[in-house]
Order: structure tokens, then sequence, then C-alpha cells
């Protein structure tokens, strides 16, 4: 038996980009390495925040996961684009098909799952508990758990990089394409084994987000009373409930057809490929909803906040984000209208997409309402609800125009359908992170970022959107189809300039953005937030210092009314000193998390490379980490009563001097 | 189990138990015997057997895996009408799409 499966020194890829990166990300790591050891902070690292169970730190590390990977899927875009723009009149431009096809499957399945669901789940972890008066989630090991298998996901795409190749199937990974018999190499079982380790982790969130919403609400608090951002990030987590064990198992039957020579769906043996394109968009579609929803959540907070009012239509609102759920999770068949079954099908999926935009218009009036006499301020995070309107409006109507199937059976797998989804999906649901990244930046770290810099990233972001993606519906209707490597059509040529040159100005707007940034970690005594409330705030997160307190609040708020924080200021019983304080139960930091993330990164790596010793040691080790964490018994403490008076003074002090 | 599953879910008593299995025992005799006369035809038999079968299923849900909708086991009950509503849509919709589409493939 071979001790390392399939892995060999040909593994490594000969490609001189891939090469090039590598040694890139090798100097990278290697300068991070010794700066780590020099300034002696492994220790604390590790101490402080890779074992924390702190919900706000680990919504901060699930943040810096996605922008990380934002990177990474970027430059595999900006590839795309260059390519595109070189490989004209039938010329080849520089990436060759077998790295272009894992180029464009890296690049979907990095901003779905390891940029966009990251990011969404970051700022839900720090907000969510801090909004319902809560000191943590329900299970805060589970927490961390979650956020290593994200992880261990994230690790192994990037793996593939210098070991093996990526998948070449897209990033839905279609059968019998991604079966062995025509996927036969092993970047296929890295899309599988990414996905499913990082898909498990987030169904774990979404159980553990759902049951803190429903056990651990502040007293006085109703279900119908939570903030908008909660409910949102609460219907988002139904879907994640409902749909991603749909994944699970549809990756499941998948690696069995790979594995164990099953025949789910392979083309003979009674196999029926359609059968995955049917689940894979029975949970896919629900995806999307998943990310956008809190997106909307944070529009409506920013846009109540900035306009100085209450959200109109509160109620509708949940309303309104509750039928886009039910309604999300029976569409999926329109990702796939010219599979061929019977019109009957292809009508109620038709009608019920269109249906959506129903919903969805509530909520842009809800906004627009909103707004309506409110006194604006237009700070950065207006900006990008601003521009999320506009943007988002397009994406809608493209979208609805799609849900025609006899429009769909014209356009389907045309570009016109790739500037529709990023249309949404970057006009929705990242331009919303951003929003709430600019937002709540100042709560979560406790200093603020320079808005010349945000409005500057916002600008570029905006123009190179537009400029990028609005030449693809062109293309579209001129007939030019998705996964192209190489094209041969003059009347096509400036189109695809065009859209390069927009991915080169979201280029800049990322730039903006990290530069910001920099800029504000090494200014960041001149520019702290020394109040809590920045933004004048209406929920209650903004009444805890920031960064918040490690235990959130010293004393559990009573809440009466919707905005718990407005009420209170109104009320003049915000920011009240107490003469004793209880002790807080907390629980303690755990390094079950990340060891049981490394080693189910040891196991799927082993399951790639059929390297079935490893496989079997990691999978072992992982049943025997979580049964000593659950046999554990020093997994809580106190604070006690003088370090919580100690800490609330403190911040009671600093409001007090504004 | 421990004292604390005891005061938050009631686990039934033996009457209702018995009130539970009688329904249940009655709610399979009358299809049982419905097929048995042969008096009905096929449409009215099928009819019987499903409203019986689905009558049966909630005498279950009610007498033996208690769902109620009272304050501490309404939560129990959402969650499983959610699960169904789920299971409903899904299911039946991937039953109908994949059906459809076979058939159109045997044109």
């Amino acid at each position: 038996m071979n001790l390392l499966g399939k892995l060999s020194w040909d593994a490594i890829p000969h490609d001189p980009i891939v090469l090039g990166t590598l040694a890139v990300v090798a100097v990278g790591g290697a300068a991070l390495f010794v700066f780590m050891t020099l300034a002696k902070k492994w220790g604390w690292l590790w101490r402080e925040w890779l074992t924390s169970v702190d919900h706000k730190r680990l919504g901060i590390m699930y943040i810096i996961l996605a922008l990380v990977m934002l990177v990474r899927g970027f430059a595999d875009a900006i590839m795309m684009r260059t390519q595109l723009a070189v490989a004209t009149n039938g010329s080849e431009g520089y990436l060759p098909p077998h790295h272009y096809d894992q180029i464009f499957t890296a690049h979907g399945v990095i901003m779905i799952i390891f940029m966009a669901m990251p990011f969404m789940i970051g700022l839900m972890n720090i907000i969510v508990p801090l909004q319902i008066g809560a000191r943590d989630v329900a299970f805060p090991f589970l927490n961390n758990l979650s956020f290593w298998l994200a992880v261990s996901g994230a690790l192994l795409v990037n793996i593939s990089l210098g070991l093996g190749e990526f998948a070449m199937t897209g990033w839905v990974a279609y059968p019998p394409l991604s079966g062995l018999e025509f996927s036969p190499g092993t970047g296929v079982d890295y899309y599988i084994w990414a996905l499913q380790i990082s898909g498990i982790g987030t169904t774990l969130t979404g159980v553990n987000f759902l049951i803190t919403v429903l056990k651990m609400r502040a007293p006085g608090m109703k279900l119908m009373d939570m903030p908008i951002f909660t409910w949102t990030c609460t219907w988002a987590n139904v879907l994640i409930v409902a749909s991603f064990p749909i994944l699970t198992a549809a990756l499941a039957m998948l690696t069995l057809d790979r594995y164990l020579d099953f025949h789910f769906f392979t083309n003979d043996l009674g196999g029926n490929s359609m059968m995955y394109i049917n689940l894979f968009w029975a949970w896919g579609h629900p995806e999307v909803y998943i990310l956008v929803l809190p997106a909307f959540g944070m529009f409506s907070e920013i846009v109540s906040t900035f306009s100085g009012k209450r959200l109109f239509g509160h109620k509708s609102m949940i309303y309104a984000s509750g039928v886009i759920s039910l309604l999300g999770f029976i569409v999926w068949l329109h990702h796939f209208f010219t599979m061929g079954s019977s019109a009957n099908v292809n009508a109620f999926f038709g009608i019920m997409t269109m249906i959506i935009a129903i919903p969805t218009g509530v909520k842009l009036f809800n906004w627009l309402f909103t707004m309506y006499k409110g006194r604006i301020r237009m700070e950065v995070p207006m900006y990008w609800v601003i521009g999320f309107m506009i943007t988002f409006s397009i994406g809608g109507m493209t979208g609805v125009l799609l849900a025609i199937p006899g429009a769909d059976y014209v356009l389907h797998n045309s570009l016109f359908l790739i500037a529709h989804f990023h249309n949404t999906i970057i006009g929705g649901a990242v331009f919303g992170y951003l929003a709430g990244f600019a937002f709540w930046f100042p709560k979560a770290m406790g200093f603020h970022l320079d808005p010349k810099l945000g409005k500057v990233s916002f600008w570029c972001w905006f123009i190179g959107f537009f400029l990028a993606f609005m030449p693809l519906y062109v293309l579209g209707f001129m007939g030019m189809t998705r996964r192209l490597n190489h094209t041969d059509n003059p009347d096509w040529n400036v189109w695809l300039y065009i859209a390069a040159l927009g991915a080169f100005v979201i280029a800049i707007g990322i730039g903006a953005f990290v530069l910001q940034l920099i800029l504000g970690f090494k200014n960041k005594d001149k520019n702290l937030d020394k109040t809590g409330d920045p933004w004048n705030g209406h929920t209650l997160e903004w009444s805890l210092a920031s960064p918040p307190q490690f235990y959130n609040f010293a004393k559990i708020p009573h809440v009466e009314d919707l905005d718990a924080f407005t009420d209170m200021k109104e009320k003049g019983t915000a920011y009240q000193r107490h003469a004793s304080y209880e002790p807080i139960h907390m629980p303690s930091n755990t390094n079950a998390g990340p060891i049981m993330g490394l080693l189910a990164t040891a196991m799927g790596f082993a399951l790639i490379w059929h390297i079935w010793w490893l496989a079997g040691a990691s999978f072992i080790g992982l049943i025997v980490a979580f049964i000593c964490r659950a046999y554990a018994s020093n997994t809580d403490y106190y604070v006690q009563p003088d370090e919580v008076a100690r800490i609330e003074n403190a911040h009671l002090d600093n409001v007090a001097k504004g | 189990m421990s004292q604390h599953d005891h005061d938050a879910h009631s686990h039934g008593s033996v009457s209702s138990y018995v009130v539970g299995f009688v329904l249940s025992v009655i709610l399979t005799v009358i299809p049982f015997w419905a097929v048995m006369t042969s008096a009905y035809d096929r449409a009215t038999l099928f009819a019987i057997i499903v409203v019986t079968a689905v009558v049966q299923i909630v005498v279950h849900l009610k007498y033996f895996l208690h769902l109620n909708f009272t304050k501490e086991g309404k939560i129990d009950t959402l969650s499983f009408i959610f699960t169904a509503i789920v299971i409903v849509m899904v299911v039946a919709l991937s039953i109908w799409i994949i059906y459809e589409s076979v058939l159109m493939m045997m044109y």
C-alpha cells in the first residue's frame, strides 16, 4: 500500500502563473511567520483569538477570512477578464483552457462559499447577540467549531492551488462532467470536501443562531420586536437549516459515485444526472437568499439610522422577508428551465420567481418611505445603500426577464445571465456587507475609518461594477456564452475591453478599501470611538462601549420599544450607573474548535488524495476530540462584580466626557 | 432522564395512551374492513384509506409524540410543521420535476 495515496511530485503544477503565485504566498507567509515570532504573538493569537468562543471575536475572524478570500476570488476574476480581453480574434490569450477552467470554478466557489458566506456570518455573529441583549450565542463552543470548519474548507480550496488541481466543472459541478469518467483528477474531490466540511459548519451556525434568537432575547423583547437585521438573519438561518442538508446529501451521493462506484448520477446503470442538478439548486437558490436577506437587514438598519427616523413598516419588512424565504424555496427550477421538464413545471416555477419581485418591491418602497422627510446624513454606509437601491433594481428587473421560460431559453448560459447574477449578488449582497462593514466597524473595532477613502472605494466599486457588467448584458444579447476561453468575433471586442476596464476600476476600489484599513489601524488612536454610539443608533448594540465589553451587557436590559436604545435615550434610562453588579457567567475559551478544524482539514486532504490511513486516523481523532470536549468540566467561569464595575465605570466616564 | 425534562414536557398518562391506541385501532380497522368487504369501487376505497391514514398520523402526533400548542410544547410542534412543509415542498416538487422530465424524454 502506498502511504501517500495518489500524492507525488507530479501534483505540483508547472504553470508559471501558479508557481509565481505560490512564491508570493510563500514569501508573504514566511514574513508573517517571522513577524509573529519576533513579536512573540503566537501565544496571544492562540489564547485570545483562535480558541475564543466570544461571538464578537469569531465574527471579526470570519470577516478577516472573507476579506482574504475576496482578494483571492478577485484575483481569479481579474485574470478571467484580462484573458477574455486579450484572447480575441482567435488569439489564445495567456491562460490555457486547463488552467482557465479551474479559475472560473474557483472564482464561483470562493466568492459564494468562502467570501460572501463568512462575511454575512461574521456580521451576524458580531451584531445579532448584541441586538437582542444577549451575552453570547446559545452554543458558544459550537460557534467556534463552525468557524473552524469554514476555515478548513477554505484551506482545502487554497491547498488545491499548490497540490493537484481544482475542479474544472464550473462552481455547480454537474455530473456527468464531475463524475469519475470525465473528471478523473483530484479537482472535483477538492471541491466536494471543501464544500462538505464548510457546509456542515454553516448548518451548525444556522441551528445555533435560531436557538439564540428563540431562547436568549432580553426580557420585554417579543419575537416581533426583534430589530430588523436580527429578523432577516433569522430568516436566513431558517433557510440555512432547511437547505444546507440538501447540499450535504447531494455532495454525499456525488462522493459515493466517485469513490465507491455508485450510480446515482451516472449516465448508465439507472443513474440520472438531472437529479443532481435538481438537488443542487434546491440548495443553491435558497443559498442566494441566505446571502441577500441579511444584507437587506443591514440596509434597513442603515437607512433608519441615517435618516434619523424609525424604519417605515417594520412588521411588513418582517413579513416580506418571510415571504421571500418561502418563495425562495420553491423557485429553484428556474436555474434549469432548459432541462426540458414540461411546460406546466416551467410555468409554475417561472411565475413563482416573478412573484418574488413583489415582497422585494415592498422592501424597496419601505426604504424610500423611511428616507422620505428624514434628515439624511450622507455617511459612507448611506452611499452603499443608495448605490444598492439603483444597482439592485436593475438586477431585479433582468431577473424577472429571465424568469420568463421563453426568454430564458434564449439567454440561458449566456453572459446576460452572468451579468444578472453579479448584478444581484454584488449590487445586493456585497454592497450590503460593505455597507454593514462601514456601519458597524467602529462598534466592532472601537475606532473610525477614513470616510474619504471609504467614499473613493464606493465610487470605484459602483462605477467599476457598471463598467464591468453592463457590457456583459450586451454580449449576452449578442450571443456570447459563459465559460469561453477565447473568442473570434470582432463585434464583441469593444465590450470585452470595457468589461476588463471595469474590473480594474473595482480593483482600485478594493485597493482604497485596503488602504483605508491600513491607515485606520495606523491612526487608530486619533479616531477612537469613545461613546460607543457614533451614529446616534437605534438598537441595543450602540448602548455598549466600542468595542463592546467582552460580557456584552453588565445588566441584561429591559426592552420596551422597537428601537430599544432610542427609547432608552429618550426616557433618560440609557447609560445608567449601577451601585452594584451581579457576577456574570461566561464560557471559557477552548482548544477543541481549532483542533477539530485542523483534523477535519487533514481528513478532507487525505480523502482527496486517497491516503486512507490518514483519513481514518484523523476521523478517529475528530471523534476523540469531540468526546473529550463533551466531558470537559472546566468550560465556564464567573466575572466578578468588582471587575464588571471597573469596566462599566470606565466606559461611562468616557461617555460623560463625550 | 433528568428532572428538567420532566418539568418541561408532559409525557402523557395511561389514559391518553389508551385513547391514542384505541383511536389508532379504529382508524386501522376502518380501511381494512372497507377493503375486505369489497363494497366500494377503487376511487372511494383509495379516498377512505388516505383519509384514515392522515387522521391516524395526527392521532400519533398528538397522543404518542405529544405535540401540542401549549407554551412549552409549541416550539416542538412548530419545528415539526416547518420540517413537514420543507419536506413536502422539496420532495413533492422534485418528484414532479423529474417525473415530467422523464415523460418528456419518452416522447
